[in-house]
């Protein structure tokens, strides 16, 4: 191990290390705003989520809390842990996204069973729409996952 | 700076620009809300509304009011304490905001009640027994009759009274003035056209000794 390594500085071992920390906590951050404003935007705004912000919601709110103790303990093996929930909630925000496009028609839901999904209001400050948002949030956390991968736990 | 320190840093931070935006959004919504009673004023007293306390007390508390909403309920023997220290100052005007199934029928028996010089005693056996007809999803109206009947009610008459087509205009001008002040909740209280901001019993009672000593002055 030292040996393979010994044509590299101690600094650049440190460079590399403090990169896949940062990306850590880009990660984290990503989690953190995404939560935080998932939670202006119901219980202060009052705007009601819909079922499919509900489960994006259950994937957000615990990378946060997560990734906050990974990027404090600068564990390098979070992404076995952050990715597979990252993964399902970029698969549940992709799939909202089309249907707030209208890729996927939305079927008809009988009254009183919350907000819709694909409604026009699913927006935040008047025009950027929740769930590519939401969508974006969840990919760049994969990736800055990935990339906080470290060779040697790999 | 060590990676620690940057973490916790980062979420106090978070937090606190979570709380920041939570007050700055409260205030602007608490200006609006002021803003909208203000500016339509006319539409939180009406003639027609019941009002409990002296007519001409110079702190009017207007409530849109429920009779299925378990908070209202909740808020009743607060709000009536309320109007009890201020016996010569202070009155409460109703206005009926029918959100849930059935609340319509109960507004009818209140205002035949009403008819009958039986509004308070009616509306405090309805509020008392409310967890017995008030499901909101299959409500029992005959229950709350009965419970109307035992606090004095003749519903023989209440009953027939209770089709009057003035109590439909009644129901509907309180649903039109409850959407024009953007009244989304009940119970909703203005004091003296002013929007009660914080809800709960205490604030309602600072504000209206607030406008009662104003008066007195």
């Amino acid at each position: 191990m030292k040996g393979s390594l010994s044509h590299m500085t101690n600094s650049d071992i440190a460079a590399s290390g403090n990169d896949r920390w940062l990306y850590l906590f880009i990660a984290w951050i990503i989690a953190l705003a995404a939560s935080l404003g998932a939670l202006f935007i119901g219980e202060v705004v009052g705007q009601a989520p819909c079922s499919l912000c509900w489960h994006q919601r259950a994937f957000m709110f615990p990378l946060a809390v997560l990734l906050a103790v990974a990027s404090f303990r600068a564990d390098a093996g979070a992404w076995r842990y952050g990715l597979p929930l990252a993964a399902i909630g970029m698969a549940i925000a992709g799939f909202h996204s089309l249907l707030y496009a209208g890729f996927i028609p939305e079927g008809i839901q009988p009254c009183s069973q919350g907000p819709s999904c694909a409604s026009a209001e699913m927006t935040i400050l008047g025009m950027l729409p929740l769930p590519y948002l939401s969508l974006a949030a969840f990919m760049t956390i994969a990736v800055a996952l990935i990339g906080s991968r470290s060779k040697a736990a790999s | 700076m060590n990676r620690r320190t940057i973490v916790v840093l980062t979420g106090i931070s978070a937090l606190a620009i979570f709380s920041g935006a939570t007050v700055f959004h409260q205030n602007e919504q608490n200006k609006r809300a002021r803003a909208i009673a203000a500016s339509r004023s006319e539409a939180l007293v009406r003639d027609h509304s019941p009002i409990i306390g002296p007519a001409t007390a110079p702190v009017t508390i207007v409530e849109f009011f429920d009779p299925s909403c378990e908070a209202c309920r909740a808020f009743y023997p607060p709000l009536k304490q309320i109007l009890g220290l201020f016996p010569n100052d202070a009155r409460l005007v109703i206005r009926y905001a029918a959100f849930h199934e059935g609340s319509d029928v109960a507004v009818r028996l209140l205002e035949a009640a009403r008819l009958q010089g039986k509004f308070e005693p009616v509306m405090e056996a309805l509020l008392e027994f409310q967890p017995e007809w008030a499901d909101h999803d299959k409500p029992d109206l005959e229950k709350a009759w009965a419970r109307a009947k035992d606090a004095g009610l003749d519903i023989e008459l209440g009953k027939r009274d209770a089709a009057r087509s003035e109590f439909q205009t009644t129901l509907d001008k309180d649903g039109a003035d409850a959407k024009a002040l953007e009244v989304s909740r009940t119970p909703t209280f203005f004091v003296n056209g002013q929007p009660l901001t914080e809800f709960g019993p205490r604030p309602l009672y600072e504000m209206v000794k607030r406008e009662v000593e104003k008066a007195r002055k």
